[in-house]
């Protein structure tokens, strides 16, 4: 029974993990809390239900055609709704607003669109049946989401430690100015970074519709708390914090539906928040604002 | 005399409403030091802001070679070759002394002149080398400031821009700079040296301008421009 419940927690933790990853990216680096990310998450489940529905896409293929869609996306709802604040450098309230004002809109499409009916993968998806590893029952698509989420965060963190466009990522993250002094251009590693964000939303949201096979618009907006209780926990813009926190938020609220109740479980998150907040507001990872001039 | 490398018109600056920078012509001859000195708020980082493309000129031309600069973005003009050690040193604080100076050479995709520029960066500069994964952060002002130079000089610029690189400084780490700078002269790097100390900025360079609230007041070389009795009262304490 531990053992099943530790599963469990792994996999919606992975799936938080991933999903913080991509928020807190965007924040760490475009310095904006974009709001309209959780509608990301809904757009890659939904784009991969239509490519396996329709295009009949198994759900290995289907995964990254979602998630590189939903990345295009995000670079043009970016470049549309804080293109022209960056350009006007405008406060960053400015952002949190435009971004809300996006995000209830684009859900009212979505709505009027799709409407809110939960909606299914093809049974086809869920082929390929399961294992028996040491009495527990994992399925294929559990498999897929420990190992989605494991190489995604192993090759974002080569990418940013490793390569030279990652030291221009976390350049332009540190000092916009002075990147741009050494030849970065910025436009482009902000498409970069909201290309990677929008596919990280997107794949979460296609294992998240996965894992519970649940797929409605509004999806986006329950993962959004918890990214943000996952992000502050872990400390803003923080990658190694988001990966973190978010695992051990899976698993604390899995434990906690075992053992407690499962009526408690989503309020687990909002209790870490509270904690982290009022014990270390910079969040696990997070570093004390200490810049010297 | 040949055409100067960089070649400004002209060029007016400003930020919301405030005219900072209002109409100034100025000259930088390949090989040579020149610098632009003046009291604090006259314009003196504004310019470089406009002249890296960190900032969008109002009005006015700034060749470089032989490419208008005035309208690019600020990656394209670093590109050709014009690099900034900005005001404030502005290093990359949770970055390594390494990376930092990895960063300098962003543009340089042939790492056989990479490690070139490293080697020479870090025989100018000794103490980055002894600390080269320690975070820039945790180094002193004066460090940083080298740090800020070397980042530079990874570039291997065709113009230097350095701006206030005394600035804030104790008096051993700005007659260390100031000694590099001679050095990088003599060398033949052409440097545009943006200074308060007007002093040790007139020591060294060939040619000088006075920025007075935006307007250039006075221009010639720089032993005349020190010996100029009104530029000795308001800039140079005597």
């Amino acid at each position: 029974m531990l053992a099943q419940q530790l599963l469990n927690g792994i996999l919606s933790g992975a799936v938080y993990a991933l999903f913080a990853l991509g928020f807190t990216l965007m924040f760490g680096v475009l310095g904006v809390i974009n709001l309209t990310y959780g509608f990301y998450f809904s757009t890659g489940a939904f784009i991969a239900l239509y490519a396996t529905h329709y295009l009949h896409m198994p759900i290995w293929a289907a995964l990254p055609f979602a998630a590189a869609v939903t990345g295009l996306i995000a670079i043009v709802i970016d470049e549309l709704l804080l293109g022209p604040l960056r350009r006007a450098k405008a406060p960053e309230l400015s952002s949190l607003m435009v971004t809300l004002g996006a995000t209830l809109l684009l859900y009212s499409l979505m709505t009027a669109w799709f409407t809110t009916d939960i909606r299914r993968f093809p049974p086809a998806v869920f082929d390929g049946g399961a294992f028996e590893i040491a009495g527990l029952r994992i399925t294929l698509s559990q498999i897929l989401i420990v190992a989605t989420t494991a190489l995604i965060v192993g090759a974002l963190a080569l990418l940013l430690q490793k390569t030279r466009l990652g030291l221009a990522v976390r350049a332009l993250a540190e000092n916009p100015d002075a990147a741009q002094l050494m030849g970065v251009n910025a436009g482009g590693i902000v498409r970069l970074v909201s290309f990677i964000s929008g596919a990280l939303g997107g794949a979460a949201g296609v294992l998240i519709g996965l894992n519970y096979n649940a797929i409605q618009p509004y999806m986006g907006e329950a993962m959004m708390l918890k990214g943000f209780a996952v992000i502050i926990v872990g400390g803003l813009g923080d990658i190694r914090g988001a990966v973190i926190a978010g695992l051990v938020l899976g698993l604390l609220e899995s434990v906690t539906a075992g053992y407690i109740a499962s009526s408690m479980k989503d309020a687990v998150g909002f209790l870490l928040l509270v904690l982290t907040l009022w014990f270390r507001p910079v969040g696990l990872f997070g570093r004390v604002a200490a810049k010297r001039a | 005399m040949s055409e100067p490398l960089l070649k400004v018109r002209g060029l007016a600056l400003g930020y919301d409403r405030t005219d900072a920078v209002k109409g100034i012509d100025f000259d930088v001859h390949a090989g040579g030091v020149v610098t632009l000195i003046g009291a604090n708020g006259a314009g003196k980082t504004t310019t470089m802001r406009g002249l890296s493309g960190l900032l969008k000129p109002r009005a006015g031309s700034i060749r470089f070679g032989d490419r208008e600069i005035a309208r690019m973005p600020a990656h394209q003009i670093a590109r050709l070759g014009v690099v900034q050690a900005p005001e404030g040193r502005q290093v990359f604080a949770e970055m390594s002394i390494a990376e930092n100076l990895a960063m300098g050479a962003y543009l340089e995709k042939d790492p056989a002149a990479v490690a070139r520029r490293r080697e020479n960066v870090l025989s100018r500069f000794p103490r980055l080398g002894e600390r080269l994964s320690q975070s820039a952060g945790l180094l002193s002002g004066g460090e940083q400031q080298m740090l800020a130079m070397g980042r530079a000089l990874m570039a291997d610029p065709k113009l230097l821009l350095l701006d206030e690189p005394s600035m804030g400084l104790a008096p051993l780490f700005v007659e260390e700079i100031f000694s590099i700078v001679a050095d990088l002269k003599r060398e033949g790097r052409t440097i545009l040296l943006v200074e308060q100390n007007a002093q040790a900025a007139l020591e060294i360079a060939d040619y000088a301008y006075v920025l007075e609230s935006g307007r250039i007041k006075l221009h010639g070389p720089a032993q005349e421009i020190a010996d100029n009795p009104e530029v000795a009262s308001a800039y140079l304490g005597m």
